[in-house]
């Protein structure tokens, strides 16, 4: 089970894969383990934000296109069709 | 050569058949290959095919018959240039030999299609396509590197396909000739580059084109930068039906740039969010599930609670203190009884030993009269004695 660490990241500041895993190892310690009920709770609440965060992730998903120029990377244009 | 043959005069079936038999029994006529350009293009209904090859300064009637032009992968057409290969036959009615072909490819084709098994399988010896060597393409790209032309449609398909299956990942594009002897530097130098940007997957595509077009991909330093990349590869070049030695080295072979794309990205948004939906309604499950749990858990608690508790316990020791109230009770009951059993037998007995009891049934008491001793033996009656009955007593005097 994860420990509620106290190095604990708020949601707003992972990355979506970082919330993905989380969110996925929360629902696995719920499953698999009994927590205390407010243990349980805190886990619970935790998931919800993971979920809202993530779902707003992919909503918003705007593909990013970058190109190499030389050894810099920098915005794609693309072609108007 | 039998020259007694042409000693007398030949029939023209006879030389005819000489001929035939010449040119036929010619091993290097019977297997040859031979280019130039169709001309007399004749395709009648039996499904046989009649045609002319021709260059500058010479033509060669050619027929295909109607199983091996089924199999033809190319239009014929009239001014086509085209390799034909096949054995040459003599049509004895016409006294024309002719090329019975049984295989044809565009011109050029051939050359460089035997290139093309050649290196195949050079690199095929080294192990640059061996399968056990194939890495697994991730499942999640978050990076998606692209090698292919910036302009035309295999970028623009591809950048389609990822965006509207997978938006949340990153591109990062190497522009790259993929075409013409400038290409395979071009191509090389990208896929290195993009082995530098740490990315999950690269993608090396280039839309159809002759096989002209696409040699770039069959180039050998091309399929070896490929096979080395450290960074898994997906090929998608050309059309389904174009192999390049690009698709053997690379981890997945795609049919065209959009089933690279695919390919690429093949958990979509939609997995995604049915991802997080599912958990989602896991975890409301699961609390739900916990907070019934706990819930059913207090009710046991509470009942066992009111069980333990000092109201139930006094009630409890009531019961034992009444309970023990009996029970004294009933022990002194009988043991009252026993004693006045007891007292019965002893009031009994005593009944039974007093002498005035004896006294009714016709026994004496005999005392004397001096001093009251109670006689029991004729030596002790002297004087004048007492005698009591049942009733009263009187004196007697003994008289020897």
């Amino acid at each position: 089970m994860p420990k509620q660490k106290s190095t604990q990241k708020p949601v707003e500041e992972l990355t979506y894969e970082e919330a993905m895993a989380e969110l996925e190892s929360i629902v696995e310690a719920l499953e698999s383990d009994q927590n205390p009920l407010e243990e349980a709770m805190k886990l619970f609440e935790r998931g919800q934000a993971l979920v809202k965060k993530c779902g707003a992730a992919l909503e918003s998903a705007q593909l990013k296109i970058q190109k190499l120029a030389g050894d810099s990377l920098i915005p794609f244009e693309e072609e108007s069709e | 050569m039998q020259p007694n043959l042409f000693s007398s005069t030949l029939t023209v079936s006879q030389l005819t058949f000489h001929i035939r038999k010449l040119l036929e029994n010619d091993a290097q006529l019977q297997d040859v290959w031979v280019s130039g350009e169709i001309s007399n293009l004749s395709k009648p209904n039996s499904g046989h095919i009649y045609f002319t090859l021709k260059d500058k300064n010479a033509s060669l009637r050619c027929v295909m018959w109607r199983t091996d032009a089924a199999r033809l992968r190319i239009n014929l057409q009239d001014g086509m240039a085209i390799e034909a290969h096949g054995k040459i036959a003599v049509y004895e009615p016409q006294g024309q030999y002719q090329l019975v072909a049984n295989q044809i490819q565009a011109k050029g084709e051939g050359a460089l299609y035997q290139e093309f098994l050649r290196l195949k399988s050079m690199l095929e010896a080294e192990g640059l396509f061996n399968p056990e060597s194939k890495r697994e393409i991730p499942q999640l790209p978050k990076n998606i590197g692209i090698v292919t032309s910036q302009t035309g449609a295999a970028l623009r398909d591809m950048l389609n396909t990822i965006r509207r299956r997978l938006p949340i990942a990153k591109i990062i594009l190497a522009p790259s000739l993929v075409q013409g002897v400038d290409a395979p530097p071009a191509i090389i130098k990208a896929i290195e580059s993009l082995n530098q940007q740490s990315l999950d997957v690269i993608i090396i595509a280039r839309g159809g084109g002759s096989i002209e077009d696409l040699w770039a991909f069959n180039d050998e330093r091309v399929v070896r930068a490929v096979a080395n990349s450290k960074t898994p590869t997906i090929s998608g070049v050309g059309h389904e039906t174009d192999f390049t030695l690009t698709d053997f080295a690379a981890d997945l072979r795609a049919a065209t740039p959009t089933a690279a794309a695919e390919l690429a990205t093949q958990t979509t948004l939609d997995d995604l969010q049915l991802r997080i939906t599912d958990y989602e309604s896991r975890l409301i499950t699961l609390i739900f599930n916990l907070v019934a749990d706990q819930k059913n858990f207090l009710l046991t608690l509470t009942s066992r609670l009111k069980y333990n508790s000092p109201e139930r316990k006094i009630e409890s020791e009531y019961q034992t203190l009444d309970e023990l109230a009996r029970r004294a009770f009933s022990a002194l009951t009988h043991r009252i009884e026993l004693h006045k059993s007891n007292v019965d037998g002893i009031s009994k007995r005593l009944q039974s030993l007093n002498p005035e009891g004896v006294l009714s049934r016709g026994y004496a008491i005999i005392t004397r009269k001096s001093d009251g001793l109670v006689v029991s033996k004729i030596s002790q009656a002297k004087g004048d004695l007492k005698v009591r009955v049942s009733d009263g007593e009187f004196e007697v005097k003994r008289n020897s």
